[in-house]
């Protein structure tokens, strides 16, 4: 059994810098065989942590993106109807009787697996990213609910179809949508934050290895300041570090020291009319100078 | 599981249950999981116990923010043995919605003993079921005044059988999703292919899908600042009538600032949501911050309670104390979350009625439908076009 120490440095080296609680949830539901829910502000790097995860423990990803009006078709299994009024018209020479054809065109050939049943029927477990679930509707969650609890996917042609190995799930949530409280209770829990200053740095030093370090403190201390701003989209990680690679290719050393060059830059955090409004030059001087 | 009998367990369920008062949703199998997670290697210490146990038995984020402070109370003694229960933000539904005569049941008691009465209207005598210190401070700033106009039974019949029917109006709009349907547009292929077998495959028999009807989400705004003083008690009545009729509704009353009464109003006992009601409108008939309310429901509610299936039904006189830009800001925020931004007047029934004020004039242009409110008919005519959204 690996310790939450070796989830923790495993990550690590795949460029993902884990708090210690979110190292002990994964940890948790790796040994537990429980599914993750993760909650956060958009851009805390939810996503992010599966992929990370899947590499750390040498797992394929199978994602599962949800979206209103998300369905059995693509979440779990559709047949292949092309093939199958093929294999219907080429049976129909040899004349085969229709229960054959039928047992036939049924079969696991004729089967795309989606996300779900694809996650299911792999010899190794894989990593199961169900995204952003509070898009989907009510009842596609009661769906998972089961599906989740039994590992197993009924396909009313070809019968229950059993887990080869149960899939180590992570959910992601927005919060759009309030969560039942049965999917709640069914999975581990973790509220992803904003990073601490620390581990942000840490973060844009292991993902822009060729930054220099007063640099990326700089950078860090701007977006933690800029994030206490009152914005209407609060940058995430990903911002933070498009930001730190636009400033590298403009070979910027210091943010007060060029703030003319570095303020056309902050379309990279700003993702909004009113937040590029709202941040000024002389707002961003103020923040450059905390930071610095 | 033979963990029972030593110490930790015990103190574990102790903890488990001390959570539950807190009002965290964890049952019997949340005990066991926390027994054996303590029981793992590599949970033994302190900091290690507390991060696992943190993951394993919150569920949401209220409960992740508040289980440092129990965790701590409990372990280390401090004594914390309660702490204040938070409103809830979310939008629970309600399966056991109350029925429809609970507007005439308390009706008839603030008729009879004026135990209960409306907000807005005195709340002096509303200590009867609940805390009377509130109350205490509230009789030194109103008086009664003359609401008895509304306080007709039939009229607040009328009022509620309204709301149900404006409900039902509104209520369904097509889904994204497919079913089967006699006269769809789109083929459903897999059924098809069945149907066909014994034609060869041959697709004779079709079959179709179409998107079902499926509710709307509505979200009611009511203003009780002192210029629609006049009309807050009947448009309570209103709005009551709306959410005990439709399951997938928010209420929320302002004045200078912004309450969520979903909960309140759904009550079962009237007596106990209508003194729930007149605790939380504390600040009755005072001026309007429309701006700034809409403004906190975006940054608090707005993500939950909103989708792209809700109208939002604004019912208010527009006489704002904040700024007009303040009130078209926000308008533009939430109209981006909703569907349909209905706007309900009460005074655009008065005859040299026109939307000036400048809070209205401004927030026009993002009005989806703007109407009176003004009497019942006013509300009764408003159905087709509701339907029509």
């Amino acid at each position: 059994m690996t310790s939450p120490v070796d989830i923790h440095e495993g990550l690590r080296k795949t460029g993902y810098v884990p708090d210690d609680t979110l190292a002990t949830a994964l940890q948790l539901s790796i040994d537990l065989r429980r599914p993750l829910l993760l909650e956060g502000e958009a851009g805390v790097g939810k996503t992010e942590i599966a992929r990370a995860l899947a590499q750390a423990i040498g797992a394929r990803l199978i994602r599962l993106q949800c979206y209103e009006g998300l369905d059995a078709a693509a979440a779990i299994y559709e047949w292949n109807y092309q093939r199958q009024l093929l294999a219907i018209k080429a049976r129909e020479h040899d004349g085969s009787a229709p229960a054959e054809v039928e047992d036939h065109i049924f079969s696991d050939t004729y089967l795309l697996r989606r996300p779900l049943l694809e996650a299911i029927s792999q010899a190794d477990p894989p990593v199961l990213l169900i995204d952003e679930i509070d898009r989907a509707d009510e009842e596609f969650e009661a769906y998972l609910l089961e599906v989740l609890s039994d590992y197993q996917i009924t396909v009313p042609e070809l019968g229950t179809i059993e887990a080869t190995s149960v899939p180590h799930v992570i959910l992601t949530s927005n919060g759009t949508r309030e969560l039942s409280d049965a999917l709640r209770r069914r999975c581990l829990y973790s509220y992803v934050d904003f990073p601490s200053l620390e581990r942000e740095l840490e973060i844009v030093l292991a993902r822009l290895p060729e930054i220099e370090r007063a640099l990326a403190e700089q950078i860090t201390r701007f977006v933690a300041a800029l994030r206490r701003e009152d914005l209407e989209k609060v940058p995430g990680i990903a911002e933070t570090l498009d930001w730190g690679a636009a400033l590298i290719g403009m070979n910027v050393t210091g943010l007060s020291d060029e703030l003319a060059r570095v303020h056309p830059t902050l379309v990279c955090l700003l993702k909004t009319e009113a937040d590029q409004k709202a941040i000024t030059s002389e707002v961003a001087s103020r923040l450059a100078g905390q930071a610095a | 599981m033979t963990a029972c009998a030593t110490p930790i367990a015990a103190r574990v369920v102790g903890f488990v249950d001390h959570l539950r008062l807190n009002n965290f949703a964890v049952g019997i199998s949340e005990t066991r999981a926390a027994v054996e997670l303590l029981a793992r290697p590599g949970f033994a210490g302190l900091e290690q116990a507390h991060r696992g146990l943190k993951v394993l038995l919150s569920g949401r984020r209220e409960e992740w923010v508040r289980f440092d402070d129990l965790f701590e109370a409990y372990w280390y003694a401090r004594g914390r043995e309660r702490t204040q229960d938070y409103a809830l933000t979310h939008t629970e539904i309600k399966s056991n919605a109350p029925g429809r005569r609970m507007w005439q049941e308390h009706l008839g008691q603030a008729e009879g003993d004026g135990a209960v009465e409306a907000p807005g209207e005195g709340e002096a005598d509303i200590s009867g079921s609940a805390s009377g210190r509130v109350v205490a401070s509230d009789r030194t700033t109103r008086t009664q005044t003359d609401l008895s106009q509304f306080a007709d039974p039939d009229e607040i019949a009328e009022a509620e059988r309204l709301a149900y029917r404006l409900a039902r109006a509104m209520r369904h709009r097509l889904s994204r999703r497919h079913r089967p349907h006699k006269r769809g547009r789109r083929l459903d292929m897999r059924r098809m292919i069945r149907a066909n077998l014994k034609h060869g495959g041959e697709p004779i028999t079709l079959v179709h899908t179409a998107p079902p009807a499926r509710p709307v989400r509505l979200v009611v705004f009511l203003d009780v600042s002192g210029s629609m003083k006049p009309y807050s008690r009947f448009f309570l009545q209103f709005v009551k009538g709306l959410i005990c009729t439709w399951l997938d509704a928010d209420a929320y009353l302002f004045h200078t600032k912004l309450i969520r009464v979903t909960d309140a109003v759904r009550d079962r006992d009237s007596v106990k949501a209508m003194t729930r009601l007149a605790l939380m409108a504390d600040g009755f008939g005072g001026g309007t911050k429309l701006g700034a309310s809409i403004g906190r429901f975006n940054d608090i509610y707005a993500k939950r309670a909103l989708n792209s299936r809700s109208v939002v039904v604004v019912l208010s006189d527009g006489y704002d104390t904040g700024t007009p830009e303040t009130l078209v800001r926000e308008l533009g925020r939430l109209k981006r979350r909703a569907r349909r931004l209905v706007w309900l007047n009460p005074l655009l029934g008065w005859k040299q009625y026109e939307p000036v004020t400048a809070a209205m004039t401004a927030a026009m242009p993002l009005i989806d439908h703007f109407a009176a409110a003004n009497t019942l008919q006013a509300l009764a005519d408003l159905e087709p076009q509701l339907a029509r959204l």
